[in-house]
């Protein structure tokens, strides 16, 4: 028996790809949030219309090519057993890829539903439900005729990203369409909006969250040639962080039509989430201890330790906004889009490249890249990129909330809006160039990424031993 | 007593200390003692390499340090 590879490279070489286009056009909004005259007032390329395409991007065709690969290559190699139904696998490679050009081609033609992450019209919303239901009876099919007693936690972590997407992407998508490219949700009002930010928020804890934690209990170990520091722990906290994630959607919606003790329950549960939280952060970082030297050799291990304690920033920062106070000044600033890339870029991407950067090189029979020079190169720009992002953002988000409550003796504000907006480009500028770094380093790994698996033609790997252990032994 | 006549947040107070309870038992559960040659083994599979077999056991892959 061998492993089912094809898919997996396919996907490795799709998440670059996406990665490049998603981040391009991120650039891209930054430059007309700079210049606005960059859109040549033409509607499809108007920041409306490119911002949920550079979410979408970014987030279902980089992160999620990304994790549905990963996955297929860790479910393999954990469970000992070819990926089940390799023609289901290679229908979710291209339904993905066909999900991807349909929201890049409807989105800037203006076709929305008008829902955060959750943009794409009915008829996507349905390719997406078929592609995930065969992407599920590949995984669970997979875990089912396993040759390992024991399913590894990495896999405990996919399976609820699998799971809860599913079910968020079904509830928060219901629709009465019109036409093909028109139709009305069938929530309203303030239950509207707590279904969405249910999705919302839950989008980012299962999506962007469990599915790469399942990442870095695979690959952090992997790299750092030694066990997660404590398994156990790996289990606590998964479940704690599924059960909690669920209720801290609210926190979105502070001061506003949704009942006060709804707010507040998303807030203290916004608060309980630290714990599991960091308990998955110092289960990663823990997992490096004894080996820290090896972060003077390997750069794939440094893109995962920076990746790790971006996660723990971000997700003490997280419950800190979500605090009704913190809120009160945060909220519908760019301080919330500083927080957004702490996560994305800091965690999710760069977790994502550090597991890519060790997956790709075993794709070849091989450990490292074609280039480890290139590998640190990349790691430089991208760190330096993030840096420049998140501190301009943070400045320019306490600064706008600032000016915006600021009174004068008589009761009327301060300043106008646009003089809070005049106040920001300059931060706008610094964004532009902390984005574009992270860019570059992109099309750094894209060289390194068609050097590496390019280089001879890809083995096939026999699958490994049935082991059975504990109660089976 | 017809089931209407139950308190709706006795029942969500019910439900809340059972969720606390299952919580606490899978704490008690992952720290048992009978766990740990399992959870040791099952820490070693990511470090398989695709070119071997299970690696041996030697000081830098002895199962989870904690």
């Amino acid at each position: 028996m061998t492993y089912n590879d094809k898919v997996v490279r396919q996907f490795v070489v799709m998440t670059v790809i996406w990665g490049i286009v998603g981040m391009l056009v991120g650039v891209i909004i930054a430059a007309q949030l700079w210049l606005p005259v960059l859109n040549f007032d033409i509607p499809w390329l108007t920041y409306s219309r490119l911002r949920p395409l550079h979410t979408n991007a970014v987030i279902f065709a980089f992160g999620g090519s990304a994790l549905i690969g990963t996955s297929f290559y860790v479910v393999q190699r954990t469970c000992h057993v070819r990926l089940f139904a390799g023609g289901l696998a290679s229908l979710v490679f291209w339904g993905w890829q066909l999900v991807i050009l349909a929201a890049a081609i409807s989105l800037p033609m203006g076709w929305t539903q008008g829902k955060e992450y959750a943009e794409l019209e009915w008829p996507i919303d349905v390719l997406i439900t078929v592609v995930w239901v065969a992407y599920a009876v590949v995984f669970f099919g997979t875990i089912i005729k396993r040759r390992v007693s024991h399913i590894y936690v990495a896999n405990w972590f996919y399976a609820a990203f699998i799971i809860t997407v599913a079910l968020l992407h079904i509830v928060n998508n219901l629709a009465l369409p019109v036409t093909m490219t028109k139709s009305y949700e069938v929530y309203t009002g303030a239950v509207d909006a707590m279904v969405q930010w249910w999705y919302g928020h839950n989008a980012v804890g299962f999506f962007l969250t469990a599915g790469f934690l399942a990442m870095m209990y695979y690959f952090v170990p992997k790299q750092a040639e030694g066990p997660v520091y404590s398994y156990r722990l790996s289990i606590v906290h998964f479940w704690a962080l599924i059960s909690i994630y669920m209720w801290a959607g609210p926190h979105h919606l502070h001061y506003t039509a949704l009942p006060d003790w709804v707010q507040s329950l998303g807030m203290v549960f916004s608060l309980i989430l630290l714990a599991p939280s960091w308990g998955g952060m110092s289960n990663g970082v823990m997992t490096l201890s004894g080996q820290w030297h090896k972060l003077r050799t390997d750069p794939v291990l440094k893109f995962m330790i920076v990746a790790l304690s971006f996660y723990g920033m971000s997700t003490f920062e997280g419950p800190m906004m979500s605090i009704k106070t913190v809120n009160a000044l945060s909220h519908y600033t760019d301080w919330t889009i500083g927080h957004v890339h702490s996560g994305a870029l800091g965690w999710v991407a760069m977790m994502t490249i550090g597991s890519l950067y060790s997956l790709t090189p075993r794709l070849m029979g091989k450990k490292v890249m074609f280039s480890v020079k290139a590998v640190d190169a990349h790691f430089w720009i991208a760190t330096i990129g993030i840096v420049l992002y998140i501190a301009s953002m943070w400045i320019a988000g306490v600064m706008q909330g600032l000016m915006w409550r600021a009174f004068n003796d008589d009761g009327t504000l301060t300043y106008t809006f646009i003089e809070t907006i005049a106040a920001t480009k300059p931060y706008y500028v610094i964004r532009l160039l902390g984005g574009t770094l992270f860019l570059a380093g992109m099309f750094i790994m894209a060289w390194n990424t068609f050097k590496t698996l390019g280089q001879a033609k890809a083995p096939e790997f026999k699958a490994a031993e049935p082991a059975y252990w504990g109660e089976h032994a | 007593m017809g089931i209407e006549s139950i308190d709706i947040n006795l029942v969500r107070g019910a439900v809340l200390i059972l969720l606390i309870l299952a919580f606490l038992g899978i704490w008690a559960w992952a720290w048992s003692r009978n766990r740990k040659t399992v959870f040791r083994e099952a820490s070693m599979l990511p470090l398989e390499e695709d070119f071997g077999q299970v690696p041996k056991n030697d000081s830098k892959t002895e199962g989870t340090k904690e």
